[in-house]
């Protein structure tokens, strides 16, 4: 009997353990990490907080998982983390005035590629049909004629 | 001679002008960017008044430093620590700046050792009104603090009005912060 109570002990202990990383409820912690995937580290700017072993980056992770399990949503998660250190936080940043030359810029000079590309292949093709006027003809017997010489 | 001139008029200039153009636009694009420090970047919390909190004081842990100091004068809010060596880079230009009375400098000991940075005062001199133990650092993220030392320009109504990030050079002092100190001063409430 005892036997078995400490077995059933011992297996609740490992499951404790398992559990224990996140310390967080399963629903949490899969918005923890995706939350975290979304936030830049001022400190490396090219890591997110998830990546970054920089000492703010762990103090925000702190910081997210205190705010979920408080019962915080998603933005307004992204929105604490925005008002203190500014869109630069978010690895998307949002669509507003100041950021469609970010988000439309791209676009923008695949469209002016585009029309280079299309008014240069028409030019070849109408080039390549028409033969050479009178005049120009002319001009280039009297060029020719002229190295002649 | 006449006849190649003749050509490249007929070709047009445009041909030629364009990519130049685009190079050089490209170029000074590019140059400006060489000058801009990226680590820089701005604070959403100018314009706002300062945040919420309640710290112990670095020489007295039993008394408190909140955001209500800031009111009625203008003050600078300087983030430091025992721990930073840029601090004691710009140590003596604040050291400079208080002993002219130019302005209080109140101070933020971000995720500090208290006894440490009771020394590193006593050692380097002390150009801070008070000083506020953050060492935790969660106050250093209400205020969006991200790289020690960083300084804070707040107005009479506390009301951020500048964030300085890193060193404060004798330079910043001469050509921002005392202009805009000046400027903040003649405000009236």
């Amino acid at each position: 009997m005892r036997k078995a109570f400490c077995l059933i002990a011992f297996f609740l202990l490992c499951f404790a353990a398992l559990a224990q990383p996140g310390g967080m409820a399963p629903e949490h912690e899969k918005r923890y990490y995706s939350l975290l995937d979304e936030l830049r580290c001022l400190v490396c700017q090219n890591q997110t907080i998830a990546e970054s072993d920089a000492e703010l980056a762990k103090d925000l992770r702190v910081e997210v998982r205190k705010m979920l399990q408080a019962g915080a949503t998603d933005s307004e998660i992204t929105e604490f983390m925005v008002s203190r250190y500014g869109d630069f936080v978010l690895y998307r940043p949002p669509v507003k005035p100041r950021t469609w030359l970010l988000w439309f810029g791209p676009l923008i000079f695949l469209v002016i590629a585009l029309m280079v590309l299309s008014r240069l292949l028409g030019k070849q093709k109408r080039a390549g049909s028409t033969a050479l006027t009178e005049d120009e003809q002319a001009k280039v017997d009297s060029i020719l004629s002229r190295t002649e010489e | 001679m006449s006849s190649r001139l003749r050509l490249f008029r007929d070709v047009g200039m445009s041909k030629y002008l364009l990519p130049v153009i685009l190079f050089f636009v490209l170029t000074s694009f590019l140059f400006v960017g060489l000058y801009r420090d990226p680590t820089e970047v701005s604070s959403p919390l100018v314009g706002k008044p300062v945040p919420q909190f309640s710290l112990p004081r670095l020489d007295n842990s039993e008394a408190l430093f909140s955001e209500r100091e800031f009111l009625g004068k203008v003050s600078l809010l300087n983030v430091w620590a025992s721990w930073c060596v840029a601090c004691l880079e710009e140590h003596p230009v604040l050291s400079e700046l208080a002993n002219r009375n130019a302005i209080i400098i109140y101070g933020l000991n971000y995720k500090d050792d208290v006894t440490k940075a009771r020394q590193y005062l006593v050692k380097h001199g002390n150009p801070y009104l008070v000083n506020a133990v953050d060492a935790s650092g969660r106050v250093g993220i209400e205020w969006g603090v991200y790289g020690v030392p960083e300084t804070f320009v707040v107005d009479k109504k506390g009301v951020i009005r500048y964030k300085h990030i890193g060193v404060v050079t004798q330079q910043d002092v001469d050509e921002k912060l005392l202009p805009l100190i000046g400027q903040l001063q003649s405000e009236v409430l």
